[in-house]
């Protein structure tokens, strides 16, 4: 059974913004991706800049990949999997994420 | 081996040139250079000597310091005359006695101003035009002077003239012959020429002979003519051509020409093997070169002789082969050109004539008696030709279809006629200054260069007069269109606009949000290049908050949390100081916050202080004190207006000559918050020491006896530039006026991040355009450019302030959504009384003591 830790409410998502969540010890990068109910969690640390800092990028689409660009150093990495387009070695973790009565929530099993 | 000592007499344009030359070559480090001038200063550049009277200072005309000499080696003797030469023993002799030897002797002592031989000539206010000494004195004596006349109607004597006119003279030109500037130009444009001068508010007199000089009853002097006319003034200047200054080699036996000149062969060689002659003191093929591209191809050669001969050893390959004399110019605004046989004396040649005394045009082209060649030209009002007709003389290509569509007005939408780029030979020189050939261009394409910087950069190309400016970027571009590249403007893949182009789109729709702009021209859903930039243009027009809600996703790193982000995702903070005055009780304020929330404080270039450190929950507390202390944000994390810095000016400064601060304090007030393509900043500095750095800012400012002088484009950073001299004089009202104009033309035109030093580079038509646009309203936009910078200014909020009174953003304010931890990452050690981010080594031990104690 998957443990769901409550992040936020959905409206306090800015829509194509993020947030930063504890879940369980760890550090996860929430995002709203448009003005609906897709949201999407990574992890927060940025191993290029080794800073905890991916919540506060900039979200896009390269191709189809809905992506988030590091705002230290502009690497992407695509937020359905944490794959970084940059650099095939580097893949961050991806957590479930939902919306349940309006409120956003992860599990920590990646 | 010892190194091969080789000294310049001389530093002029061309020894100046010369040394570069030779110190920039790859086998510099084989010679030793020496060059004595007899000037108080290093080389400077003559040809642009009329803008000292528009506000340039020496400095400004300056084409080397003596620190740029020291760095690259070069010995320099100023205010020492070489008084001596011994060739046999290979020496020289100067004015104080100083002997040295040499290698390699060159001569590049360049010419003085013929003085006609008129009684009277020689008092007071009787003066020439060649050196900033001379400037000095006319300056002096324009100070005491209503009316100044020049003696000579030539191309130097039109400078001149308007340099008495620039010093608010009544200005006279009197000439010999019966027409202005007789050597390059024909009749028909001589007379036009005149034409324009007159209405410019200069009189001519043509075919007066002075006879003498002469008391005056309402002036200080009294010219009398051959004719028995007379003409009244307080000052004379003569400029009736110049003479070689060839006084050395005639003194110490080295050929000269009969009517002066130190003779020279192909390879710029005296009669003395190892003395050479360079620029307007050298005679070859019993002509003399008085402009200054002949004598920078006579360095050439030399500097390549010299090399070959001693070093390389090997048969010299480059010679002197004459020069073309063809020359385009603006001469008191009216724009002037002449090539090749302007006159006609080519037997059996036969020419066409445009004249339209509307437009106060006049064109006339000397073509070969079969009509195929172009022999010469004259253009007199517009001279947007002269490039084209230039390549077709110089490289002896056949005139495509009838010669008279080349001075025919382009009619309707039909293109003018011309030759295309393409038809030029490899070898064809484009630009004249630098020597630099259409195959040069074409390399430096095929090596990178895509943008008319990257080719001044590569090239030198267009630096030198800028003549050369608009056949340069044709090359170019049809270069790049040969190599079959693309130029790709669009700003990422989801626009398929420029940054410009976009900034229009937003401009004339009126559009408020990114999703209305993607939605209408755009695919996808962005990125972090055009979203941005959207974000800033909407930001230059509408100028809204940029947190609310569909402005928020946006903002760049830095803007989105309102403060530049660090290396550990730390922020950190800057108040805004206007003009970098700041108030005591403001300083302590600022040291009290940093000291509750240690923050790193640093003094940043901009006059102002930067505190580190400072983490996301910190950031409202931070300004909430900054706020209540009377500080607002000093927008350091946006592409926006950064700082206006100033000298402390005429209030307290024993040179200041205008108050600078109290200046920087209104200009940063007035366009704080503005958004733009990138970064700017300004300098405002109180006199022309201008210990502000006015000349290293996007906007400067140094004041005058006269008012504010304005220079644009200039940066410090990674790609030094030196501003432009916009205009001077200015009152405070029109100073503001024209930086509106500017900035706000900055914005509309720029590309993504591009400085205003780049943007300029860039800008088609350069600072001649820049001015047209902003000065004499060509686009006849200066109102809506105005009208944009009166919105922003009247929608002006601190943002911080804005921000720490809204609950609902301050909720964005902290590490975590759901905790109230802070980030566990941040490691910092003390340095020197303050913290820094720990190295990646320091984090290690840090960590590993951390938990040995746990």
């Amino acid at each position: 059974m998957t443990d769901w830790t409550t992040v936020c409410s959905l409206e306090d998502l800015v829509p194509d913004t993020g947030v930063c969540a504890l879940v369980e010890g760890k550090q996860v990068a929430v995002f709203r991706f448009g003005d609906g109910e897709t949201v999407y969690a990574i992890s927060n640390y940025d191993p290029f800049g080794k800073a905890n800092v991916l919540s506060r990028g900039i979200l896009g689409s390269v191709g189809e990949r809905p992506v988030v660009a590091s705002p230290l150093y502009k690497q992407h990495f695509d937020l359905s999997n944490g794959e970084c387009l940059e650099d095939d070695a580097v893949t961050l973790e991806h957590f479930p994420v939902r919306i349940e009565n309006g409120i956003v929530q992860v599990s920590s099993a990646a | 081996m010892s190194k091969k000592r080789i000294i310049v007499v001389g530093n002029g344009m061309v020894g100046h040139n010369f040394l570069a030359t030779m110190a920039e070559s790859e086998k510099a480090s084989e010679f030793e250079l020496i060059t004595f001038s007899e000037e108080p200063r290093l080389a400077y550049d003559r040809v642009q000597l009329s803008k000292y009277f528009s506000g340039a200072t020496a400095a400004d005309l300056a084409l080397t310091t003596e620190s740029e000499y020291d760095d690259s080696g070069i010995t320099y003797l100023k205010n020492e005359k070489v008084v001596e030469i011994d060739a046999d023993n290979k020496t020289i002799t100067t004015s104080t006695g100083r002997i040295e030897g040499y290698d390699k002797l060159v001569l590049a002592t360049g010419s003085y101003p013929f003085v006609p031989p008129i009684p009277g000539k020689d008092q007071d206010h009787c003066l020439v035009y060649r050196t900033i000494e001379d400037l000095e004195a006319i300056s002096a004596s324009a100070e005491v002077s209503k009316t100044g006349v020049v003696v000579g109607g030539g191309l130097l004597g039109l400078e001149a003239a308007n340099a008495l006119k620039e010093a608010g003279l009544d200005t006279h030109v009197v000439e010999f012959a019966p027409r202005l500037m007789a050597v390059q130009l024909d009749e028909g444009g001589g007379n036009l020429l005149r034409h324009k001068i007159e209405s410019l508010g200069v009189s001519v007199h043509t075919e007066k002979n002075t006879k003498e000089i002469v008391a005056g009853e309402e002036c200080r002097y009294r010219m009398n003519f051959a004719d028995g006319s007379h003409l009244e003034t307080d000052m004379i200047l003569f400029s009736a051509g110049i003479r070689p200054q060839d006084e050395l080699a005639r003194q110490f036996g080295i050929d000269v020409g009969e009517r002066g000149g130190i003779v020279i062969n192909d390879y710029c060689q005296t009669s003395e093997e190892d003395i050479y002659a360079i620029g307007e003191c050298a005679l070859w093929d019993s002509k003399i070169f008085g402009l200054v591209a002949p004598g920078y191809q006579m360095a050439k050669v030399t500097a390549a002789h010299i090399t070959d001969t001693l070093v390389n050893l090997k048969t010299p390959e480059l010679a002197f082969k004459g020069a073309d004399m063809s020359t385009k110019l603006k001469l008191l605004g009216v724009d002037v050109a002449s090539i090749g046989d302007a006159h006609g004396h080519t037997a059996g040649s036969q020419s066409f004539v445009f004249s339209d005394d509307i437009e106060e045009v006049y064109k006339r082209l000397i073509v070969s008696a079969d009509g195929k060649k172009l022999l010469g030209a004259v253009l007199v009002g517009e001279t947007e030709s002269y490039g084209t007709l230039l390549q077709l003389m110089l490289n002896d290509m056949d005139i495509p279809g009838n010669p008279a569509a080349l001075i025919l007005p382009a009619l309707g939408d039909e293109a003018p006629a011309g030759l295309g780029v393409t038809a030029l030979p490899d070898t064809a020189q484009i630009c004249s200054c630098y020597d630099v050939s259409k195959g040069d261009i074409a390399s430096a394409v095929q090596g990178g260069c895509c943008t008319m910087g990257d080719i001044k950069g590569a090239t030198k190309a267009t630096t030198g007069c800028g003549g050369c400016a608009a056949l340069t970027k044709q090359v170019m571009d049809s270069e790049l269109a040969a190599l079959g590249v693309e130029v790709n403007n669009d700003l990422c893949e989801h626009f398929a606009y420029t940054r410009a182009e976009l900034a229009d789109i937003v401009r004339v729709k009126g559009y408020g949000s990114f999703a209305e702009v993607l939605k209408g021209h755009g695919k996808g859903h962005g990125c972090e290049i055009c979203k941005p930039t959207i974000g800033s243009i909407l930001a230059s027009y509408k100028n809204e908050y940029v947190l609310k809600d569909d402005l928020m996703p946006l903002q760049d790193t830095n803007d989105i949390f309102l403060g530049n982000m660090q290396k550990d995702g730390t922020y950190s903070v800057v108040p805004r100081v206007p003009g970098g005055e700041i108030t005591p009780d403001k300083l302590i304020a600022i040291g009290e916050v940093a000291k509750e929330f240690d923050l790193y404080t640093k003094i940043t270039g901009g006059q102002r202080i930067d505190l580190f450190g400072a983490q996301l929950h910190e950031l409202p507390k931070i300004w909430e004190k900054l706020i209540a202390a009377g500080l607002e944000t000093g927008h350091a994390y946006g592409k926006a207006l950064r700082t206006v810095k100033s000298c402390v000016g005429s209030t307290w400064c024993r040179y200041g000559v205008l108050d600078s601060v109290s200046m920087a304090v209104a200009l940063e007030n007035r366009y704080k918050g503005l958004r733009a393509p990138h970064k700017i900043k300004f300098g405002v500095s109180g006199c022309t020491r201008e210990c502000a750095e006015a000349q290293s800012k996007d906007i400067g400012v140094i004041a005058t006896e006269s008012g504010w002088n304005l220079y644009v484009c200039g940066n410090g950073g990674m790609r030094p530039r030196h501003a432009d001299l916009f205009a001077t004089d200015l009152d405070d009202e029109t100073l503001i006026k024209y930086i509106d104009r500017v900035l706000m033309f900055y914005v509309r035109t720029a590309d993504r991040l591009q400085r205003t030093s780049v943007w300029l580079e860039n800008l088609e038509g350069g600072l001649d355009y820049l001015r047209e646009v902003v000065v004499d309203n060509k686009l006849d936009i200066c109102g809506e450019l105005e009208n944009d910078m009166t919105r922003v200014v009247g929608t002006y909020q601190c943002e911080w302030k804005t921000t720490v009174e809204s609950p609902e953003k301050l909720k964005r304010f902290s590490h975590f959504i759901n905790a109230a931890e802070e980030d566990n990452n941040l490691l910092y050690v003390r340095e020197r009384g303050q913290r820094r981010p720990a190295t990646d080594s320091e984090r290690i031990e840090l960590v590993e003591l951390t938990t040995e104690k746990h």
